[in-house]
C-alpha cells in the first residue's frame, strides 16, 4: 500500500523547482565544460547514455527514474567470467 | 526522533559522528563486514577486522549510548580470488556467538563474475548451516539490475526465507521485484549514487512502508552518518505522520534485526 503525497502539485512545484532548476543548469554547464575542454571530439558512452536518459525527461507518464535507470543498466542476465576490475561506470560500456 | 541506522560503516567515521549521531536520535546500529578501499593481504587482516567490529567498535559506541551491532562475511570486491575467500570465510564461525554478530553480511555480487556468485553461495549456505540473518549488497550503477536479480535467484536455491534478508541499496529499478519476491529492502541514502533522502521518500510513497527501512551506509567514500535523520526530516516536512517515518526508520529495522534474537536498543 502507498503512501500518498501530502503535498499539492503546486506546494511540490513550489519547494522544489529552484533545487531542480539548479540541477538542469549544472548538466546544462557541463556538457558545455566538455566542449570546452581539450581532447578527442569523438563521443563518450556515458554522455551518449546521459542525453539518451534526458529524452524521459519529456515524457508524460509517471515512472521517469526507473526508466532512465533501466536504461543505464546492464540488461544481460549470465554471470562474466571474471570481475577484471572493481569500478563501475554509471553506463553500460560499449561491448569491446 | 529516536532512530536505528542498520548499515553504516563506522570503522572508516570518527568519534565525532557518533557524538553527532547520538544528538540526532540515534539508539542503535548495525556494522556489516566490508571492503576497506583496498584489498587486504592476508585472511589475518580480516581477523582482526572482526576483532574491531565484535569488540572495539561496541565499546566506542557504548561511550555515546549506541548500540553497537555487526555482520560477517567477505565482501564481494575481494571474493573473486576463490582461495583467499575461503580462508576468510573459515574465520567466521569463531566470531558468531559474539554478543553483537547479527548474522552474515554483506555478502553479494559486485561486477556479476562466475567467482563472486561462487562465494556468495558459499556465504549463504554458511548462513543456512549456522541460522543466521543475511544482509545483502547489491552491485553498483549499471550492475545493479542484474546482480539484484542474480542474488535474488541464489538465495531461492537455499532454504533460507526471503523474510530472514535484507537486500540493500535498492532503486527505483530494483525495489519492486525485491519486495514482490518476500525480501525485506534497504534504501541507501548516498550524495551522489543510490538515492537522496528525496528520492527515499518518494519511495516509501510509491511501493508503501512493509518490509523497507533507510540507512545511511556511511564509509569512507561521499557518504553522511547523518542521512537517516535528514530523510526523517524531509518526510516531516512533506506532511507525512510521525508513525509512518517511525516505521521506516525505527520500526521496521527492529523488527527484521530482531529476528536474530541479539538486536538490542538503548
Amino acid at each position: 500500500m502507498s503512501n500518498p503525497s501530502q503535498l499539492s502539485k503546486t506546494e511540490v512545484i513550489d519547494r522544489y523547482f529552484l533545487e531542480h532548476r539548479a540541477k538542469l543548469l549544472d548538466i546544462a554547464a557541463f556538457l558545455d565544460r566538455i566542449d570546452r575542454a581539450e581532447g578527442d571530439d569523438g563521443s563518450d558512452f556515458r554522455i551518449d547514455a546521459l542525453l539518451e536518459c534526458a529524452k524521459q525527461l519529456h515524457s508524460s507518464e509517471i515512472g521517469r527514474t526507473e526508466r532512465m535507470l533501466l536504461l543505464l543498466s546492464d540488461s544481460t542476465t549470465e554471470p562474466v567470467d571474471s570481475a577484471g576490475t572493481k569500478g563501475a561506470t554509471g553506463a553500460v560500456p560499449p561491448k569491446s | 526522533m529516536t532512530y536505528i541506522d542498520p548499515h553504516i560503516h563506522m570503522v572508516s567515521r570518527t568519534t565525532d559522528d557518533y557524538q553527532r549521531m547520538a544528538q540526532a536520535g540515534c539508539v542503535a546500529i548495525t556494522e556489516p563486514a566490508f571492503w576497506a578501499g583496498f584489498d587486504r593481504s592476508s585472511p589475518q587482516g580480516f581477523y582482526d577486522y572482526f576483532r574491531q567490529l565484535t569488540d572495539t567498535e561496541p565499546k566506542r559506541a557504548s561511550l555515546y549510548g549506541i548500540q553497537h551491532h555487526c555482520w560477517l562475511c567477505i565482501n564481494p570486491k575481494e571474493a573473486e580470488d576463490v582461495g583467499f575467500a575461503r580462508e576468510v570465510i573459515s574465520l567466521i564461525p569463531e566470531f558468531m556467538s559474539c554478543p553483537n554478530v547479527l548474522g552474515i553480511g554483506e555478502i553479494g555480487l559486485n561486477k556479476n563474475s562466475k567467482n563472486e556468485l561462487t562465494i556468495l553461495e558459499e556465504q549463504l549456505a554458511l548462513a543456512e548451516q549456522h541460522n543466521q540473518l543475511v544482509l545483502v549488497h547489491t552491485p553498483h550503477l549499471e550492475d545493479k539490475l542484474k546482480g539484484t536479480l542474480l542474488i535474488m535467484d541464489a538465495v531461492a536455491n537455499t532454504s533460507i526465507s526471503p523474510d530472514r534478508v535484507l537486500i540493500d541499496h535498492v532503486e527505483e529499478h530494483t525495489v519492486s521485484a525485491v519486495l514482490d519476491r518476500g525480501f525485506w529492502a534497504g534504501m541507501t541514502l548516498y550524495p551522489d549514487s543510490k538515492c537522496t533522502p528525496q528520492r527515499a521518500a518518494d519511495i516509501i510513497e510509491s511501493v508503501g512502508s512493509e518490509r523497507i527501512w533507510i540507512n545511511s551506509a556511511g564509509d569512507w567514500g561521499p557518504s553522511d552518518p547523518l542521512a537517516v535523520p535528514k530523510c526523517q526530516v524531509e518526510m516531516a516536512s512533506r506532511g507525512h505522520t510521525g508513525a509512518l517515518i517511525q516505521k521506516i526508520s525505527y520500526d521496521n529495522p527492529l523488527e527484521f534485526l530482531s529476528q536474530s534474537g541479539k538486536f538490542k536498543v538503548s
